[in-house]
């Protein structure tokens, strides 16, 4: 198999993890997802620094973020298929 | 049919009092902070000792002098420690701390300042360290199980790539290992928040995850909402946790318990430096999370290897412990080579499982156990850091 360019923990996440550095918006991604061993497709739709998170599909504000197959939090902006995911639009519905 | 690992040994120090150490060091120990001029001093003067000067140890009372007091006694009494000269202001406390470490059974002696000042005291107490030194550098290694080994874990700057490669290859390494007899620790209390309830249901039966739920709110309740200014957004996640792409505290705290695998359940709670007293498996340390508190912590707890997964590259050692570090992250293997042990970073390429590389752990643990030292020990990384309830009186 080709080296993934992010992966997934498990089939209910809707994030997963770039694991490659230097990657480029409009990059084919290849992804597997860990749980499984299955993979997927994916287009970069922004540079996405080694260990940030990829939206694998569309999420609105309030929308639950699914990571190891449990809730890390809410969306608070929006993030298209193959965008990235992190402070600036994600954050804990703890405090 | 017995598993692969069953036949492991290692060479180690056996003591007095039945454990065993992997490493050999006579340590110079002081009481209280007053006191490290002299440990220093002594440790200066007998090539083979090692001096742990620290922060505390005056003016501390009720369940802070208790920790102390557990913190220092397990220090000494740690099997990686072949003999401890304690070093204090004055005779008392001085004498409590002798006493603990006495009961393993291995050569303690104290010194007091008071009405002899540092320079006596230094004199007495560097003649008694070279005894010890001769006494200690005679001492062999001998074969040992694998079962006799006490391995504990914490992670540090912590990236998605310690939930993905480092953490899990801990936990494969005790899913592995504590069937075999040996003794784990985990812990990072207020590290665990986010996944509070996955840890519970990890005990090894209700009545255990009730105590360390109402452990863990304790902490809630007496800690963080008792001092919090706004949230912990500043500190959990840390900046560099944030820089290597986690968010939330939730995400942090799953990644981290991938530590405890897939099949081990923690079998007691124990509280900070407290040493077990349940038999062989896994436990949880209430601990912080600040790596160099909760390494010298479960040091004194009896551990005598510690494991710790980094993302980004936390660089922490211990002055008596082994400590290996595992990173999956390929930027920090090529960037901070010099602090990583075992190099992980296989698993995201997909060219190495969790199996292979929990078994490249277990082998890196024996080497380490054996004598290797590691990166940490290499560059000197010796931070023992004493953790502080409250205010002193």
């Amino acid at each position: 198999m080709s080296i993934p360019h992010f992966l997934v923990h498990s089939p209910k996440d809707n994030v997963g993890v770039v694991v490659v550095e230097g990657l480029r918006a409009g990059t084919e991604m290849l992804g597997v997802i860990t749980e499984t061993d299955t993979t997927l497709k994916l287009t970069a739709q922004h540079d996405i620094p080694i260990g940030h998170k990829v939206a694998l599909k569309v999420l609105g504000a309030g929308d639950t973020v699914i990571k190891y197959g449990e809730d890390i939090g809410r969306m608070v902006g929006a993030a298209g298929e193959g965008e990235h995911v992190h402070v600036h639009n994600l954050k804990t519905k703890r405090w | 049919m017995a598993s692969k690992y069953a036949n492991l040994t290692f060479k180690g120090y056996r003591r007095a009092n039945g454990r065993v150490g992997v490493r050999n060091h006579v340590i110079i120990l002081p009481v209280d902070d007053i006191s490290n001029a002299a440990c220093e001093a002594v440790g200066n003067n007998i090539k083979g000792t090692m001096a742990l000067p620290h922060a505390y140890g005056r003016l501390q009372f009720g369940a802070d002098l208790d920790l102390h007091f557990r913190t220092m006694i397990g220090t000494g009494a740690n099997p990686n420690v072949a003999a401890c000269i304690v070093i204090g202001i004055e005779p008392g406390w001085t004498k409590r701390i002798v006493d603990g470490i006495a009961e393993t059974g291995k050569p303690v002696a104290g010194f007091s300042i008071e009405q002899n000042g540092d320079l006596k005291t230094i004199m007495d107490a560097s003649r008694k360290a070279k005894e010890f030194v001769h006494y200690a550098t005679e001492l062999q290694r001998e074969e040992c199980s694998i079962s006799e080994l006490w391995v504990s874990t914490k992670c540090g700057e912590s990236d998605t790539t310690t939930g993905l490669g480092s953490c899990p290859t801990v936990g494969n390494m005790y899913d592995k290992l504590i069937p075999e007899g040996i003794y784990g620790v985990f812990g990072e209390t207020s590290e665990i928040t986010g996944a509070e309830h996955i840890c519970k249901a990890r005990a090894l039966n209700p009545e255990v995850g009730e105590r360390w739920y109402r452990m863990w709110k304790a902490y809630q309740d007496e800690v963080i909402e008792a001092n919090k200014v706004d949230d912990l957004s500043e500190s959990q996640p840390t900046k560099g946790n944030i820089e290597g792409g986690l968010t939330t505290i939730e995400e942090k705290a799953l990644g981290n318990l991938e530590k405890i695998g897939r099949t081990s359940r923690y079998i007691d709670i124990l509280e900070p430096a407290e040493q077990p007293k349940s038999g062989a498996g896994l436990y949880f340390m209430d601990s912080s999370s600040a790596a160099a508190e909760c390494v010298t912590l479960m040091a004194a707890g009896g551990y005598v290897v510690h494991t710790f997964p980094t993302g980004q590259g936390n660089v922490v050692g211990n002055p008596i412990v082994p400590v290996i570090k595992i990173s999956a992250n390929p930027r920090t293997v090529r960037t901070m080579s010099e602090h990583v042990d075992v190099d992980v970073s296989g698993i995201l390429r997909r060219e190495m499982t969790i199996d292979q590389a929990g078994d490249a752990l277990i082998d890196m643990i024996v080497r380490t156990a054996n004598g290797r030292n590691t990166a940490a020990e290499a560059l000197g990384h010796r931070e023992f850091v004493m953790t502080k309830l409250y205010r002193s009186a």
